[in-house]
């Protein structure tokens, strides 16, 4: 056992820093801000655009209903958010309010996406019926409040001063609330998971191309190859957890208000993290294992996504029922999730989220690392029967043969 | 099976789809020799070798190689260089003779410190910083080579390893093979080169079609065949030609080629001079490698060889 892990980690180093220490590594770091970066940039040019396209309304109102109007609009602003109704511009009425709101709509000052005319008794509200689809029932609440404001006078009550008072969440409240934290958990750890796990795919392929494979299997056996592999990169894969994840913190305290955050998981943030990153292992492993395996079966790019297409439909299940014992925990679809070996870091780190009980996470963590054993026997068993044993005859995974293309050899 | 021995194998039997490639193969290699695998391309040499080392398993057989039945377990005694020459592109000379010796135990900062001294005494110094891809192609390959001797195996096995270089290289790793085996190590090497393993085995194996033809020293081989007589007379007939052995050929030169009768050259000799041939030439010559091979494998197999453009080397 110590001569497997010995030789598990002379390749793991071997690896880990070929890759680390590349310019692709830069790469790959980047690979997840870049999204994030697109996303604000188009974000912000989508504000402007939307800003753009607000429908302007225009209304052609006396002196009195003008301020009347706009006093409720204010009024209304102070607690929805100027953003949350239409800007409106005043003009005084001229003899014939129909040709007026024509002209208005056909350019005359500036132009206007609708036009409000009729002062506050007889209302009317005019423009293509997509720009009046939309602001319609903005432009009747600031009526209301106006003429709300206009029947009161200056017995109108001042705004409501709303006194804020948080408290802890109640118990009502905090199952909800867990969930969310839970469902957060689940796909972050399902996200990163898939995305780092998936890279060993093409591994091995590399290997084989270099010729470098019969050199390791003279020398140690399959199992430290594999092992090695997955330590390699679940070490890089940690790594660019620890520089995202700092990138991440570091941009959540500058742009996020303090009171944004998720609710308190039932085991506590701190457990509640170094669990996940048990689970992100246990996971890592165990899809990086069976990544593994199946690019040991594949000598191209193409086979091996031909390949993984069955283990990422896979996943996707493996997801759906994870997510089903977040709304479900303690039902046989929970335990379910819990017991099977792909999906149980996934629903065992909701449940950290939703349950307080810790003990359970300790057999969670042992069963998968047993499965993580059995995974990397299998995959290197059939890697040694399919590819090392037979490179005449190749034998699919279930141990038939089919002849091969690398005939030929002494 | 004894410790005599640095590699043992009985009965060996290996199938790829259908097709045997090792029929039963015993093979005794005795420690501190330089053996040979002779064969040509397709005989199952390398098929051979990967079961000798664990890489595959065999169908049927015992192995046993420095005493241990599990390859693996003597992984660390052990150098191999494969066919199929492999290294890290982007690793420098000295990091990938350091991790080939690290894969068979031995700790890196050792490693790296050998590499140094192996590709200096090389003339590689000036390339152990060097990656691997700037490297030529010759170069590359001793760099694998020193790779498969940083460690200081016991047991070194070669497959193919003149294949690809040129002649200076060829004869620069005759050199180191012998080198190796002067220090008590033992070398199996495979080839399709018969003047290789002429020149460099004490003993060898002559494998085709997946069996071992021949098991032994060279000398073992050569004896196989009864040395060549070649005799220039001055008459062209008389009595003496009676004492000639049937399967006596002459060629177009009026010498006579047969092998030496069972019973020694004199009673040739005396009847000759008796019936007044008037001997001009006589020759007696042991026969070569080559020659063994031929009568141990058969026509094919030496075509084969042929084929391949090697028995010149």
């Amino acid at each position: 056992m110590r001569a497997l892990v010995r030789a598990a980690l002379v390749i793991a180093r071997r690896d880990y820093v070929a890759t680390v220490f590349s310019r692709t590594f830069l790469l790959f770091l980047l690979g997840p801000v870049l999204p994030l970066l697109f996303g604000l940039a188009f974000g912000a040019i989508g504000a402007g655009a939307d800003e753009a396209a607000r429908p302007t309304v225009v209304a052609i109102a006396s002196p009195a209903d003008a301020h009347a109007l706009r006093a409720a609009r204010d009024r209304l602003a102070a607690r929805l958010g100027a953003g949350a109704l239409p800007p409106l511009r005043f003009v005084t009425p001229r003899e014939n309010p129909r040709a007026q709101a024509r002209r208005l709509l056909g350019g005359e000052h500036g132009g206007s996406s609708a036009v409000l005319s009729g002062g506050l008794d007889r209302p009317v509200l005019t423009g293509p019926r997509a720009a009046i689809g939309s602001i319609d029932e903005d432009i009747a609440l600031i009526l209301d409040e106006a003429q709300q404001l206009r029947a009161l006078g200056r017995t109108a009550p001042p705004p409501v001063s709303l006194e804020i008072r948080p408290t802890e969440r109640s118990a009502a409240t905090s199952v909800q609330d867990r969930a969310i934290t839970a469902r957060a958990g689940q796909i972050v750890l399902l996200v990163l998971t898939a995305i780092l796990s998936g890279m060993l795919l093409t591994n091995l392929v590399e290997e084989k191309s270099s010729k470098v494979i019969e050199i390791l299997a003279a020398a140690v056996p399959v199992d430290a190859i594999f092992l090695g592999k997955l330590i390699a990169m679940l070490g890089m894969s940690l790594t660019g957890i620890a520089v995202w994840g700092a990138v991440a913190a570091a941009g959540a305290l500058a742009m996020l208000p303090p009171e944004a955050s998720l609710p308190q998981p039932a085991v506590g943030w701190g457990t509640f993290l170094l669990l996940g990153l048990a689970y992100f292992v246990a996971g890592y492993l165990l899809l990086g294992g069976l990544f593994l395996g199946i690019g040991a079966q594949a000598s191209t790019a193409r086979e091996v996504q031909t390949l993984s297409l069955p283990v990422t439909m896979g996943q996707l299940i493996v997801f759906a029922l994870a997510s089903a014992a977040v709304a479900r925990p303690g039902s046989g679809v929970a335990i379910a999730a819990a017991l099977f070996p792909w999906s149980s870091p996934l629903a065992m780190f909701a449940r950290a989220a939703q349950s307080a009980l810790l003990w359970p996470h300790l057999l969670a963590i042992l069963w998968q690392a047993g499965w993580v054993a059995v995974v990397i026997r299998i995959a290197a068993r059939r890697f040694r029967v399919s590819v090392l044993d037979s490179r005449g005859a190749r034998r699919g995974w279930f141990g038939w043969r089919r002849v091969g293309r690398e005939g030929g050899h002494a | 099976m004894t410790r005599d021995f640095a590699i043992e194998a009985r009965g060996l039997v290996k199938d790829f789809a259908g097709r045997r490639v090792l029929d039963g193969i015993d093979l005794a290699v005795p420690s501190g020799t330089i053996y040979g695998l002779l064969g040509p391309n397709g005989a199952g040499k390398t098929t051979l070798l990967r079961a000798l080392l664990g890489i595959i398993d065999p169908d049927a057989g015992q192995r046993r190689l420095l005493g241990e039945e599990a390859p693996l377990k003597a992984a660390r005694l052990i150098g191999y260089l494969p066919e199929e020459r492999g290294l890290y592109p982007a690793m420098t000379a000295r990091e990938a003779i350091a991790f080939m010796g690290a894969l068979r135990g031995l700790p890196l900062a050792e490693g790296r410190r050998r590499a140094a001294a192996l590709l200096a005494a090389h003339g590689l110094g000036e390339a152990a910083g060097r990656a691997i891809r700037t490297l030529s192609k010759g170069m590359a390959q001793t760099v694998q080579l020193l790779g498969t001797l940083v460690h200081r195996p016991r047991l070194i096995v070669l497959d193919e390893p003149f294949s690809g270089l040129d002649a200076l290289n060829q004869e620069r790793l005759e050199t180191l093979i012998r080198a190796e085996a002067a220090g008590g190590a033992t070398v199996l090497f495979s080839t399709h080169v018969i003047a290789h393993a002429e020149r460099l085995c004490e003993r060898i194996a002559i494998i085709a079609d997946g069996r071992a033809r021949f098991e032994g020293s060279v000398e073992e081989a050569r004896a196989k065949l009864r040395p060549e007589v070649r005799l220039g007379t001055r008459a062209a007939d008389g009595a003496w030609r009676a004492a000639l052995p049937p399967g006596a050929a002459r060629d177009s030169d009026g010498i006579w080629h047969f092998a030496l009768p069972e019973n020694g050259i004199e009673p040739l000799l005396r009847a000759l001079i008796d019936g007044d041939a008037g001997i001009e030439t006589l020759s007696i010559e042991r026969p070569g490698l080559h020659e063994a091979f031929v009568a141990i494998a058969g026509e094919a197999a030496a075509a084969q060889m042929g084929a391949a453009g090697v028995l010149a080397a």
